[in-house]
């Protein structure tokens, strides 16, 4: 029973961070309570994902209806108490032609929207004009960022204990398991390349609201892009099974102005934790500005 | 004891111990197969409880304690212990609930009482090793839970790699030995699978009595012999893969080791190549057992049996070559994501035409809501809801945003703990009342019916919603936004576990009561051969050959 009012308790508590969380000026995303779809969408790319998977519940749902409609018409009308003498009919050759084609048609509905998506997803529209590398490893992340002098930093899951130390102290915008101590910092509506690949065991870098999801594979590289539309920060979890800490290894991907982005970077260049602390203390001046005008 | 004595005389009918250890009795060892089942499905259950009750709030609660109870960790080590111990508890209840509980019971259990029987044959084509097909499985299995004791990972238990055991977390990820301990264990179960299905392809093929043509065998018939195909064709990929996995830990090899110049993704290959035809294997012995059931209470004979039975065989055909749909974010080229999309949506084609069948065996009928016609009801409508999501998941680009989440989760359960186990349950009460000669209680079995409906659907309607909001599968701990629906999946756990209890007190009140059934307690729409046979059937019977007209 105390268990129970604990997490009653808890869930009345995250539900109010939400809201809270959601008037406030600074933009996140990441799975809020109770949701029931997608993350909203930060890259067109997302927003693709959303409307064809919006697109194939047209379907899904009125034949899945369908079925239940007729298995109900079958128990009413032809139930023993209503239908004492049972048909012989054991073939219809018309309907079961019908229900193969039109299955097949149904699919073929789907399945070119589907390519098309699939096709988008292999086709950048332009050219990657920053690239970072993510390596897995048991559990953090290192990034690489290849530019004209390559830097790279590790990124590990938030401990409770350097909250203060790091100014992550807002629960809403650093929750835990998603926070990180070092995230990865992109410039908005920026093409970024991310090589992905693993040193120890298999990993996937993915972060919903970009619609990306990708192995990390030791002795193997891989690629995808992304190209978020708004500044903040979006969380993403590693997502294949990769030992005991596999809950324990989340991606954030800061995504900030040009101009940011090209302050932190020089500075990231020799030191990542002094150019996160100046990157972040320029976010919440902006954002303290912002909330007064509103 | 009387009554035994009676059934004995000319039947050479062993007793004791010897029965059942020696035994080459089809129907005795189906009998062991369903025991064997069952407790595996209730050891199987548990683990899910376990983890269904870690994740019902956010945070590590049970584990830690599970570790230092069982483990003797202490501190931080039952903390770490604990992490491991949940995924040791994962793919156990995995491994546990295909390899000795879905197959045993469809298959060894199901399948050796009633194919025999179905297609007129004395017994099965190889008494002997179908005994021991049987036989192999409680080693096995005592291999598998006996890896949960023994070291992994430093500081870890058992084999924590799920069921896809993909390297290198199985080879450099947990040198210990239970990972050893569970590939032979996989080794020893596949090999008993793969002499079953050697002994029902033979029997179907050679012992059908005169005049049963395979046009005219029953669908379930049809069903064993090609889940029997699959089982032969795709289980030995497994133990190759295996092999190779076992090679590169203990012996040096690389197949699957980066640097010296193999690929962790060729297992995947391979694992999936099995892995495919393993879910068809799981769920085909169950369109069988439905589409009996659907047609003895609907008091017709099943609607379209051609297009039935060779819808079956379509889907273990094309079963085959879909395996990389498992695969998406691997790093496949664009052109295989798109023959992998292509040919899995074509599977929704045959599956559709046995939903819609059984639909028109219905319609017209005359239905009595018996138990298991319950239970084939349950089935058709949650399995119609687990086949559409598969047809989302199968869009390479959808399932993008879906891979490796709990919504692949809440699709696969609602396919086989909702489609495979319904169908289970649904022939246990089907034949239950032939293979032991009592009627349950049709209240107790109706009562299971609903708790279970209820309970499983709380638990994996929700899983729809986190795997969407980006919750991925296999982690102890999860970001707190995602505890409302958790919540509910673990209560909806309970409740199923409740639904475990009625059923196993059904049973124990059937054999109490000891209520005669019958030869043929459902009336005229039963047609196979079994109901004309007494319940429980002769130990050995047709030894005058059925003729079929």
């Amino acid at each position: 029973m105390r268990k129970f009012l604990a997490s009653a308790e808890f869930l009345a508590g995250a539900a109010a961070s939400a809201v809270l969380f959601s008037s406030g000026a600074a933009h996140a995303d990441q799975p809020r309570p109770w949701e029931m779809t997608f993350q909203p969408p930060a890259t067109d790319m997302m927003r693709q994902i959303e409307r064809f998977g919006n697109y194939t519940m047209w379907f899904i749902v009125p034949i899945t209806i369908l079925v239940l409609v007729l298995l109900l018409v079958c128990i009413l009308r032809f139930r023993a108490s209503a239908n004492p003498v049972p048909s012989r009919t054991s073939h219809n050759t018309l309907i079961e032609v019908i229900w193969t084609v039109g299955p097949v048609i149904v699919l073929l509905l789907i399945a070119i929207p589907s390519f098309q998506l699939l096709t988008a997803q292999y086709t950048p529209p332009e050219e990657a004009k920053l690239t970072v590398k993510a390596t897995g490893n048991q559990w953090n992340w290192d990034y690489e960022y290849q530019v004209d002098k390559s830097f790279s930093f590790n990124s590990a899951v938030l401990q409770d204990a350097d909250r203060a130390k790091a100014g992550k102290e807002d629960r809403a915008l650093y929750p835990r398991l998603l926070a990180v101590d070092n995230e990865l910092v992109v410039p908005v509506n920026t093409m970024t390349r991310v090589l992905i690949t693993a040193t120890d065991v298999i990993h996937s870098f993915a972060v919903p609201s970009f619609g990306i999801k990708m192995d990390a594979v030791p002795g193997r590289t891989n690629e995808t892009w992304f190209k978020a539309e708004k500044e903040g920060l979006y969380y993403g979890q590693c997502s294949q099974l990769c030992g005991k800490d596999h809950a324990f290894m989340p991606i954030a991907v800061r995504v900030v102005s040009d101009a940011q982005f090209k302050t932190w970077l020089e500075t990231a260049k020799t030191d990542v934790p002094a150019a996160n602390k100046a990157l972040m203390a320029e976010i919440d001046g902006t954002n303290k500005v912002a909330a007064a005008g509103n | 004891m009387a009554e035994a004595a009676a059934h004995d005389h000319g039947d050479h009918r062993p007793h004791g111990w010897v029965r059942w250890v020696y035994s080459t009795n089809h129907k005795d060892i189906g009998t062991l197969y369903l025991i064997f089942a069952i407790i595996a499905g209730v050891i199987g259950a548990a683990l899910s409880v376990a983890i269904r009750m870690e994740l019902q709030e956010p945070g590590i609660q049970i584990f830690s304690g599970l570790a230092q109870m069982v483990y003797g960790m202490q501190g931080d080590a039952a903390i770490d212990g604990g992490k491991s111990m949940y995924n040791a508890f994962g793919a156990a209840h995995g491994l546990i609930m295909i390899f000795f509980m879905v197959m045993p019971a469809l298959i060894g259990g199901f399948a050796n009482w009633m194919v025999p029987i179905m297609i007129g044959a004395p017994d099965m084509a190889f008494p002997r090793m179908n005994n021991i097909s049987f036989w192999l499985l409680p080693p096995a299995f005592i291999l598998l839970l006996s890896s949960m004791f023994v070291p992994s990972a430093p500081g870890a238990f058992g084999v924590g790699g799920g069921w896809t055991i993909y390297p290198p977390l199985s080879t450099s990820g947990q040198p210990g030995p239970a990972m050893d301990l569970a590939i032979l264990s996989i080794h020893i179960a596949g090999a008993s699978s793969i002499l079953g299905a050697i002994n029902f392809i033979t029997t179907i093929f050679n012992m059908r009595a005169p005049g049963m043509t395979l046009h005219k065998m029953p669908l379930f018939a049809w069903a064993v012999l090609i889940t029997a195909f699959l089982l032969l064709l795709s289980l030995p990929v497994l133990a190759g893969a295996i092999t190779m996995l076992l090679t590169d830990r203990n012996f040096g090899t690389a197949f699957f080791v980066p640097d010296q110049g193999g690929d962790p993704i060729l297992f995947q290959h391979l694992f999936w190549f099995f892995g495919h035809p393993e879910v068809y294997i799981l769920i085909l012995p169950g369109f069988g057992i439905i589409s009996h059931i659907v047609s003895t209470f609907s008091k017709k004979p099943v609607f379209g049996y051609l297009g039935m039975a060779y819808a079956m065989v379509a889907i273990g055909a094309v079963g085959f070559i879909v395996w990389a749909h498992h695969m998406y974010t691997t790093g496949l080229s664009l052109d295989t994501q798109r023959y992998f999309v292509f040919a899995t949506m074509v599977i929704a084609v045959p599956t559709g035409v046995k939903i819609f069948s059984w639909i028109a065996t219905m319609w017209g009928g005359s239905i009595s809501f018996k138990p298991p016609m319950l239970w084939a009801l349950g089935f058709i409508f949650l399995f119609t809801i687990g086949g559409v999501t598969g047809v989302q998941l199968a869009n390479a680009g959808l399932d993008r945003s879906l891979h490796d989440t709990y919504f692949v989760i809440a699709h696969f359960h609602y396919v086989l703990s909702l489609g495979a186990v319904f169908a289970i349950f649904a022939g246990w009460y089907y034949w239950f009342p032939k293979m032991t000669g009592y009627m349950y209680s049709p209240v107790i079995a109706n009562t299971h019916f609903w708790v279970t409906f209820v309970g499983v659907n709380l638990i994996f309607f929700p899983q729809h919603f986190l795997g969407l909001a980006g919750m991925p599968r296999r982690t102890v701990d999860y970001p707190d936004a995602f505890a409302g629906w958790n919540m509910i999946s673990s209560y909806g756990s309970y409740i199923a576990a409740v639904g475990v209890a009625i059923f196993l007190y059904g049973v124990f009140e059937a054999f109490q009561k000891k209520r005669v059934a019958g030869a043929n307690p459902w009336g005229e729409g039963a047609t196979t051969l079994e109901w004309q046979l007494p319940s429980p059937p002769p130990f050995h019977q047709w030894e005058q050959l059925p003729k079929i007209k």
